[in-house]
């Protein structure tokens, strides 16, 4: 059973760093994540909302609908926990 | 149970060292502008104070400082902020969470803004506080042995 | 040969911590160690993410500034790309909310089958 599981693992690996050839390389200016948006996030964030901080703008006002469902999702896992884990009462 | 830590030296050292983990919790919270930090991390720091002296003086002690039923009440009262923030733009004529519509008397939209995100970290501050302290508190405080059941 | 592995270095670093996590979800026998293996496959995947958006010579996502004024013009070179920082603060959450849920059900098996282990309880239940 281990052997089989090793074997599956070494497998999926492989098949990871076959992949990751594709993938734009360490450090690299002019990758695709850093070219289409967030140029205009980091330029803008200081004129638009006083805020130095790029993190916390982009987070609470040009993605501040994604933060209520990250909200949400805190809360609901408090409830679950509260809901699974009650005292038994006659 | 979680009963109270029988060592004086540990009772004393968090005494004195929760407000001082409190405060800049809140710290945290209100320079999330001007430096790394924010709403979550805040909220975590002041729900590990609670942790803190759940741990040193047992789970009695600390409910009798904050009930469960206050606990639910500030979970709701974070989602129920932010929401109500994006209410009020809302219905001042702008889109859903847009802050520059909001009825502050402040001059410009830049400022503006920069409140309206002050007041979703705030909301989403009490409400990390209150659930990471809910989370444990459920926890610790179920028996697994089964022999308090009726 | 070193500008390849100069390139891909901390991509295989994180294919190493996705195996190690995934090795322990699938052939460990107690319940709480398959826990702690998803929680290490989850920290690797954030690594991987945040790992693509650094850059040559960058710094830390946040202005140069004096209480609140800028002391010198925004360069986009000079900053890191804020994005999955942001995506990745919503992951962590996430995180946070599924081992408290996966903990709270452990104690539910634990008060029924009194074991931990997955042949007791798989045999306990035929």
């Amino acid at each position: 059973m281990r052997v089989l599981a090793l074997l599956i693992v070494l497998f999926t690996g492989g098949l990871l760093v076959y992949g990751i050839e594709d993938m734009p390389r360490w450090a690299d200016p002019q990758s695709p994540p850093s070219v289409h948006v967030s140029p205009r996030y980091i330029e803008k964030t200081v004129e638009e909302t006083k805020t130095p901080n790029m993190v916390t703008s982009v987070l609470a006002d040009y993605r501040g609908f994604d933060t209520l469902g990250e909200v949400t999702v805190i809360f609901t896992a408090g409830v679950a926990c509260l809901l699974l884990l009650r005292k038994e009462t006659e | 149970m979680i009963d109270r830590y029988e060592n004086i030296v540990i009772q004393t050292i968090c005494r004195i060292l929760i407000p001082f983990v409190q405060l800049y919790g809140l710290y945290v919270i209100m320079h999330g502008h001007y430096s790394p930090g924010g709403g979550f991390q805040g909220g975590v720091i002041l729900g590990t104070s609670f942790i803190l002296l759940m741990l040193a003086y047992g789970l009695e002690a600390s409910l009798r400082r904050l009930s469960l039923k206050a606990l639910t009440v500030f979970g709701s009262l974070g989602v129920l902020l932010y929401s109500g923030i994006g209410l009020v733009s809302l219905l001042m004529g702008g889109n859903y969470l847009d802050y520059g519509k909001l009825p502050l008397p402040i001059a410009s939209i830049a400022e503006i803004r920069a409140m309206g995100i002050l007041g979703i970290e705030i909301g989403v501050g009490i409400s990390v506080m209150a659930i990471m302290t809910t989370i444990f508190l459920a926890i610790a405080s179920y028996d697994t042995a089964g022999e308090k059941n009726g | 040969m070193v500008e390849y592995v100069m390139g891909f270095y901390n991509y295989w670093i994180c294919v190493v911590l996705l195996m190690i996590g995934f090795y322990a979800m699938i052939s460990k026998k107690n319940l709480i160690k398959k826990l702690i293996g998803l929680h290490i496959f989850q920290t690797a995947v954030m690594l991987f993410f945040i790992s693509t958006s650094v850059k040559r010579g960058a710094t830390v996502p946040v202005a140069f500034h004096r209480q609140g004024e800028l002391l010198q013009a925004i360069e986009v070179q000079q900053f890191m790309n804020p994005l999955p920082h942001v995506l990745i603060l919503t992951a962590i959450v996430v995180m946070i909310s599924t081992t408290g849920v996966a903990l709270a059900v452990l104690l539910l098996i634990y008060r029924r089958y009194k074991s931990l282990e997955e042949n007791e309880i798989l045999r306990s239940i035929r």
